[in-house]
């Protein structure tokens, strides 16, 4: 009951902090928007018992990737828009086309082959109480996707290189 | 009492949706990046979502991966946007288009 309450809460806050996040005019407040739906969606992930998800969401988005988003804008300077993005009709029409159109296509998708991927209520095995610990997923990463992880640790060095290199003073 | 699955696709639909909608009506590209991002978090719900309805844990150790590789492409992306305003004082995506002229 509580876990459907909180559902119901979060995704509502989640929708509406994303639309007001690609809608608002000023930047700041646009990713403060941003900072919320990562929050509920933190939340989100915690009711359907991916805890260490929840806390690595947490802690990459609202701590890390936000922070770097507000201290690239702070750092070239940001004016707030100009006009509002709908008061262009062809461009604002145009957008609005594209994204009922994925959304469309996405749950024709769903309707089509999802029936197949979902497993029918009455026989779904809920995860066990500890199922997204830290214990158990470290103990996934570091069996059986343990070459992909430490692939990984590869593709951040190089983003941390690449970025360096692109931002110094001259190339 | 399980939350069915078929709830949170449809509010990761939305959400990707809404990240779409996103990436093309911004102009100021750190926007755009952050919209991309929007869409990046739908699909780990979705992720997330399959991992608790299947019953196992595959698909949260994807997510992870999802969240590491959006890390990346974000100090990535937002490099070149540095780059972009050094070359043009503006981050204006309607401004970068010298390969038209």
């Amino acid at each position: 009951m509580l876990d459907q309450i909180a559902f119901y809460i979060f995704s509502g806050v989640l929708l509406l902090s994303a639309l007001l996040a690609v809608t608002l005019r000023h930047p700041v407040y646009s990713i403060l928007c941003f900072l919320a739906s990562m929050f509920s969606l933190a939340v989100l992930f915690f009711i359907q018992k991916a805890y260490f998800v929840a806390v690595i969401q947490i802690t990459v988005y609202a701590g890390a990737i936000l922070v770097l988003f507000l201290f690239v804008l702070m750092l070239i300077g940001y004016e707030k828009e100009q006009r509002a993005f709908w008061t262009n009709p062809v461009r604002f029409g145009f957008a609005v086309t594209l994204a009922a159109l994925s959304l469309i296509g996405l749950l024709w998708i769903y309707r089509t082959v999802g029936a197949t991927l979902v497993v029918a209520q009455g026989q779904a095995q809920d995860l066990p109480l500890q199922a997204g610990s830290i214990q158990s997923v470290g103990r996934l990463l570091f069996n059986q996707y343990l070459l992909p992880f430490e692939l990984l640790s590869l593709v951040l060095l190089v983003a941390i290189i690449g970025s360096v290199v692109l931002a110094k003073k001259e190339l | 009492m399980m939350i069915p699955a078929s709830h949170y696709l449809i509010v990761a639909f939305v959400l990707f949706s809404i990240g779409l909608l996103g990436v093309f009506t911004r102009r100021n590209t750190i926007l755009v990046l952050l919209s991309i991002e929007l869409m990046f978090n739908a699909v780990n719900l979705i992720f997330v979502t399959f991992s608790r309805s299947w019953g196992n844990l595959d698909g949260q150790v994807a997510a992870l991966f999802s969240m590491a590789i959006a890390a990346a492409e974000v100090a990535v992306g937002l490099a070149i946007a540095i780059l972009l305003f050094r070359s043009r004082q503006t981050i204006d995506v309607a401004e970068f288009n010298s390969l038209k002229d």
